[in-house]
């Protein structure tokens, strides 16, 4: 994107008659293109499975699904590694499992169980990956924002070339939180990844009806901040983009930007739908988004690549199904919590 | 003959009604917050006023909760009778620079000379495994601050009442109403501008009357406490149930007459022990009454001293609910003997 555009609206980047294609594999390996595959379908499939589970009433706690989202946390982790720190939202499971969290760890949380990635005291909105360097989500929008920039200075002061990143979603960009945290990132040349999932909605609202222009990377511009606006459902775009931009950071150490245009396939909370908001979410502009899935554009430009044929793809969905049955059968088994961790847990021992 | 009340009406009914009433009668009142447009957002607490009113005067808002707050302040400044509207208190955290070092404070700061007359609306929306910063009920801390009137209905007629009386006042207020009472049902009564009492007439009622205990509570907790009265009549033990309905500024003068005649006090609170309302009602009642008039040491029932947890395992043991309480009760205040078995 050149800088002057910054500030003009998102165009034809928010329309899903557009970018529908296969991808551009841009000669990445098989290896490689077959791992990003795998990454967002066991991410895809663990939220449906999920769903299920809301559906059953086995689940409870307010679960935002990010399906249809996948290709961006499954794009910037690449060029992440332990020693980095990335933060979430209240919708992270994408991000989580992207990082490296476990999948029978994650399912175990949305139970309850004591074995979860919080240890059951969470639930899907307030994640913990420590050891893979997720950092933690949690469903104050915007609040993981400046903690974030407060990793990005320890890391600056650990002069190790890590970086901070953090995801946050467009209706984040209305605190005046990121505001603050731009400016400090900027002035003290943070190494802080932002990056906004535009998927175009905050719970029922349309960003039209919110903002005056619907391109968040403007604010990144406002305070000196290299910024990409992206089409987010382009694994390869996404791994690119934040492969140079990260490259940059670290070797620079200062801050940068990415808003990657998504779309969420289900509602604002579970597996509902919501098309009936009353505004432009419609049937038909989520049927259209559904075509610009992030795992069929990879899928499909494997297939005329020829590094994937459709029985190798079946064979990784039962794979990838059965591993999910598998910890969802084992979370639900296993323990809740003691009574005792309620007081245990608040204040260290 | 047209009925001067409607039956049935439902907590979430009569704060829509209280909307309602004020957006037609006081061209000047408008309301501000996220998920005015919602089918979902505020219950049923405010279904479809944005046809009725309009979306001029029924504003559903970017996710800027301290701006928001903000802008309505200023519109108070200047003639307008905003209603800021927070889904749930957890969230008006961020508002809190113009909740307490404004609207609180530009009154007497400025001389008396200008009035935030602004309403800040805070949901309590807690359980469902909704965690930590989906849970809290933060009217303590709001009680704390000089300048800011708080106020909790617990009844049907109170939410829409409270709410009324809250806009028509000239200080900023932070009408705190709770999710858990949506469904509360009761007949509503029509509304009399003139027949009501202004905010600052507006205190503490008893709503049943007893002799041997003296409960007391605000907003869910009132209603918990009428339930555990009824609960407690099994066992023949009476009690005054005070409904506290407005928590700054605090008048304990009720409930320091009924103490005198009962002995017996307990406070229910929805939050936390620790600087908050129940300790708070206990010590203004020490303050004042010779202490020969207690049987038992005073007693709050409040929430454990810990984050509200996701987990449904330990989600069920932290929020009390009437039976256990009751035991509580009766296993603290000692031998109640009953006066008059019913
Ligand atoms: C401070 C705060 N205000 C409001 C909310 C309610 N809320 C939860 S998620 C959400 C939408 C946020 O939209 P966006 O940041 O675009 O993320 P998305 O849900 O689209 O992923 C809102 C308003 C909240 N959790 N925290």
């Amino acid at each position: 994107m050149h800088p002057q555009n910054i500030s003009q609206g998102l165009g034809e980047l928010v329309d899903p008659l557009k970018f529908n294609h296969p991808l551009n594999l841009c000669g990445l390996t098989r290896e490689k293109t077959f791992s990003l595959l795998k990454n967002m379908l066991t991410i895809r499939i663990i939220e449906e499975k999920i769903s299920h589970l809301i559906v059953r009433g086995v689940v409870k706690t307010p679960c935002h699904l990010g399906t249809g989202q996948e290709a961006i946390a499954v794009g910037i982790s690449e060029n992440l590694t332990k020693h980095d720190y990335a933060f979430g939202t209240h919708r992270s499971h994408s991000h989580y499992l992207a990082m490296g969290g476990g999948v029978y760890e994650l399912i175990a949380e949305v139970l309850g169980k004591k074995e979860g990635a919080s240890k059951g005291m969470g639930g899907s909105m307030h994640l913990y990956g420590g050891e893979v360097g997720f950092m933690g989500s949690v469903p104050i929008v915007g609040a993981t924002i400046p903690i974030a920039v407060g990793a990005a200075m320890a890391a600056k002061m650990d002069n190790n070339q890590a970086i901070a990143v953090c995801f946050f979603g467009d209706g984040a960009a209305e605190e005046g939180v990121l505001h603050e945290s731009l400016n400090l990132a900027s002035a003290y040349n943070l190494p802080v990844l932002f990056v906004c999932e535009n998927n175009l909605y905050s719970s029922h609202l349309d960003i039209n009806l919110r903002q005056p222009c619907d391109r968040v990377a403007r604010f990144a511009q406002a305070h000196c901040i290299e910024a990409v606006t992206i089409d987010g459902n382009d694994v390869v775009g996404v791994r690119d983009a934040s492969l140079n931009l990260i490259k940059k950071m670290r070797s620079e150490c200062r801050p940068g930007f990415i808003e990657a245009v998504t779309y969420r396939w289900c509602g604002h909370v579970g597996p509902d739908e919501n098309i009936d908001v009353g505004v432009r979410r419609s049937k038909s502009e989520l049927d259209a988004w559904k075509q610009r899935d992030p795992i069929k554009r990879l899928r499909q430009a494997m297939m005329l690549e020829e590094s994937l044929t459709e029985s190798s793809y079946l064979q990784l969905v039962d794979n990838i199904n059965g591993m999910v049955d598998e910890a969802i059968i084992k979370a639900e088994k296993a323990p809740y919590p003691k009574n005792e961790a309620l007081y245990d847990l608040v204040y260290e021992a | 003959m047209k009925e001067h009340f409607l039956k049935n009406q439902t907590y979430g009914q009569a704060i829509r009604s209280g909307f309602e009433y004020l957006l037609e009668n006081h061209k000047n009142v408008f309301a501000f917050g996220q998920g005015l447009w919602s089918p979902w957002y505020v219950g049923n607490s405010m279904t479809e006023l944005e046809k009725q009113f309009g979306k001029e005067r029924v504003i559903d808002s970017p996710v800027s909760e301290l701006a928001c707050t903000g802008a309505a302040i200023g519109a108070s400044l200047c003639g307008y009778r905003p209603i800021v509207i927070h889904p749930r208190m957890d969230f008006m955290l961020l508002a809190m620079d113009q909740i307490i070092n404004q609207a609180a404070k530009w009154r007497s700061m400025l001389g008396g000379q200008v009035s935030p007359a602004v309403t800040i609306r805070g949901i309590i929306n807690r359980g469902g495994e909704q965690g930590a910063q989906h849970s809290q009920s933060l009217h303590s801390l709001f009680a704390h601050i000089p300048g800011l009137r708080v106020v909790m209905p617990s009844t049907v007629q109170d939410a829409r009442d409270l709410l009324i009386s809250s806009v028509l006042c000239d200080d900023p207020v932070v009408y705190i109403d709770d999710r858990w009472l949506y469904e509360r049902e009761e007949t509503l009564f029509f509304y009399d501008e003139h027949a009501i009492k202004t905010l600052s007439h507006q205190g503490p009622v008893l709503r049943r009357e007893g002799t041997d205990i003296t409960l007391v509570g605000a907003g869910f907790s009132a209603y918990q406490c009428e339930l555990i009265a009824e609960e407690l009549i099994k066992n023949h033990i009476l009690s005054d149930v005070i409904d506290l309905r407005v928590i700054n500024p605090l008048d304990v003068n009720l409930v320091q007459k009924s103490v005198k005649k009962t002995g017996r006090l307990c406070v229910i609170d929805g939050s936390w022990k620790n600087c908050g309302l129940a300790g708070e009602v206990i010590s203004a009642v020490l303050e004042k009454i010779p202490l020969h008039h207690l049987k038992n040491n005073p007693l709050r029932i409040t929430l454990p001293e810990a984050p509200a947890p996701c987990s449904r395992a330990l989600e069920q043991n932290y929020y009390s609910d009437v039976k256990k309480m009751t035991l509580k009760i009766r296993e603290k205040m000692g031998n109640v003997h009953a006066v008059t078995p019913v």
